[in-house]
């Protein structure tokens, strides 16, 4: 266990690496940073200023490894656009993307989990058309549209929800549903398929045969197994949520990290934008690492690979 | 001699295999409704120019946001109304079709070589290049694909060809994950293991003992990117960070409307409606063909 958790966890760190090469080169990327800067009205030797305050006339490998060196100890450098530390204006925007993602992550288990048991206890019931009903239009809906389609029902129609803003829990309802339907699909269909292979089980069998209840048969013996890549699966859809949240939060003007994110973008506010796409990355790795340590945990089978 | 036997027990027993396939494919109704509704919507998208009622590029500022024809206030000239510019709806709708399509299959390919080139390569030699494609594919993981595409389009300027290929450069995952894992379970069959026996060169092995049997997957798999990346490219126009106006995107057109939704909330449907059909009928298509692929359907 001990020599798979390392493995994994260099291998989670060769990628962070990469992904900050990845986030940093976008800058070069970009054309001239400093021209940027100063503005379109410069002239030549306010450039050379520029570029020479900001150290971008040094090598590429010593600004990558100063802004590598400063991002470990949380400094991502200076908001061109806030005039501000970035990481300041993210762990301000950062809670707001937690809790859209938790709220989100929980509402797609708690309502895709239970519509997966059930479909799995009656196949081709009418509970089991309806559950691949919910997850093949959760494929196909464009998320922005469907969350138009909530503020036009219950912002303007029925009046109980506001349409955008941050201050109250009333706030991160839609966003909630919307994010949260995304990740449904395919809860529900691993939820169904791993249920549907447990209730096959002999161990069901022998538990039905010693005669316990259905109740308990199906959430002590069938889901407590059905459940574990579930679990796993969940942790590695979170991780895509909170760099999904950058499309639902534009729409209900959520003032979360996506959605500074989205305004840095427009601003050409590169500082900004490189430490989200790292952050929003790592949390993805976070998450698959502590799935992948989760699986091997509850399935001594998955150490070996 | 096996062979004989084989087709002397067609013949006896009936339908070749060919004909099995075929009766699964008419048989399985998500299938079949979804490729005849995508097969309207390329017909509709190749002859725009002959069905749209108007120029989809005209503005008459006149004829401002006309409800559908629906609507009491609509009128049969513009069927499904026009939008903030006088532009009739259906034109910009029919000639919407193009973008998508274009898009999602284009950026499907380009995604679809990438990732099928790196899933073979990892599977068929394994060791280090496998272990150099698995990095490959956790790094494109982690990068969140919606902020770095709007990043990048953001740098390069939105037009349809940079969208096309960023997402074409970013879909691949999926591709490599499925053709890693299946080229590595063909790698120990027997036809292959014969193959190497008598001397057949890796090229000859990949393209004609090991791309044949993934084939059914891949073509899965470009179904499902393209739907994905047609998701995509709508969600980065809404965005204002994809194709830009005034090329008629579905996607530019939900977020055109979004500015009309207090009043008119027809605008934001129609095209969004228009999204969810054709990428409900490209997922019933994919799903539909992994059914009928599926090797314990075969028999």
């Amino acid at each position: 266990m001990l020599v798979y958790t390392l493995k994994r966890l260099g291998l989670a760190l060769l990628v962070t690496l990469a992904v900050s090469m990845l986030s940093f080169a976008l800058l070069y990327l970009s054309g001239d940073p400093a021209a940027a800067i100063a503005g379109e009205t410069a002239s030549a030797s306010d450039i050379e200023a520029v570029r020479h305050y900001y150290g971008f006339d040094r090598p590429w490998v010593v600004q990558y490894g100063e802004w590598m060196f400063n991002a470990i100890r949380g400094d991502f450098g200076e908001s061109y656009y806030f005039k501000l530390p970035v990481s300041q204006l993210v762990s301000e925007r950062l809670s707001v993307t937690m809790i859209l993602g938790v709220c989100g992550i929980s509402f797609a288990l708690l309502t895709a989990v239970p519509l997966g048991v059930a479909a799995a206890v009656r196949p081709n019931s009418f509970i089991d058309r309806i559950a691949l009903f919910i997850s093949v239009m959760g494929q196909a809906m464009p998320s922005f549209w469907f969350g138009l389609v909530l503020i036009v029902i219950f912002s303007i129609k029925f009046r109980i929800l506001p349409p955008s803003g941050s201050d109250g829990w009333q706030n991160f309802v839609m966003p909630t549903v919307v994010l949260g339907y995304y990740a449904m699909p395919a809860i529900m269909r691993l939820t169904r398929a791993g249920m549907l292979d447990v209730l096959g089980a002999d161990y069901v069998r022998t538990a039905r045969a010693k005669g316990a209840g259905e109740f308990r048969v199906m959430f002590k013996h069938a889901l407590r197994n059905a459940i574990i890549p579930v679990v796993s699966l969940a942790a590695v859809q979170m991780g895509f949520m909170l760099g999904g949240s950058i499309v639902v939060e534009s729409i209900f003007a959520l003032h979360g990290a996506g959605y500074l994110a989205w305004e840095s973008i427009g601003r050409n506010d590169l500082p900004t934008v490189q430490a989200l796409i790292l952050i929003f990355s790592l949390f993805y790795i976070v998450f698959t690492f502590l799935s992948d340590l989760l699986n091997a945990w509850l399935d001594p089978r998955m150490r070996v690979g | 001699m096996t062979n004989t036997t084989e087709t002397m027990n067609n013949d006896v027993t009936g339908p070749t295999p060919g004909q099995i396939l075929w009766s699964k494919i008419l048989g399985h109704r998500g299938l079949m409704f979804g490729s005849i509704v995508l097969l309207i919507i390329i017909v509709m998208a190749i002859f725009a120019p002959l069905l749209s009622p108007h120029d989809p590029y005209h503005q008459d500022l006149m004829a401002r946001i006309i409800p559908p024809v629906w609507d009491a206030r609509g009128s049969w000239d513009h069927i499904l109304g026009t939008d903030h510019l006088g532009r009739d709806y259906l034109s910009r709708l029919l000639y919407g079709a193009r973008i998508s399509l274009a898009i999602g299959g284009v950026a499907a390919i380009i995604s679809g070589v990438i990732g099928t080139c790196m899933g073979v390569a990892a599977g068929y030699f394994g060791g280090r290049v496998d272990n150099c494609v698995t990095f490959l594919i956790n790094v494109r993981l982690a990068m969140p694909v919606v902020l770095v595409a709007l990043a990048v389009v953001a740098v390069f300027g939105g037009s349809l060809q940079v969208v096309i290929i960023v997402l074409g450069l970013l879909l691949w995952d999926r591709f490599a994950v499925v053709m890693r894992s299946a080229t590595l379970q063909l790698r120990s069959m027997e036809y292959v293991t014969a193959a190497k026996a008598i001397g057949c060169s890796t090229k000859r092995i990949i393209f004609s003992e090991i791309m044949p049997n993934i084939a059914n997957n891949l073509i899965v798999i470009v179904t499902l990117e393209m739907a994905h990346a047609i998701l995509l490219e709508a969600a980065l126009s809404f965005l204002g960070l994809g194709v830009q106006p005034p090329t008629p995107s579905w996607g530019l057109m939900v977020s055109e409307g979004k500015q009309m939704l207090l009043f008119e909330p027809w605008m934001i449907s129609i095209p969004g409606v228009a999204l969810f059909i054709l990428v409900l009928a490209i997922n019933l298509l994919g799903d539909g063909l992994r059914d009928v692929s599926a090797p314990e359907n075969r028999n």
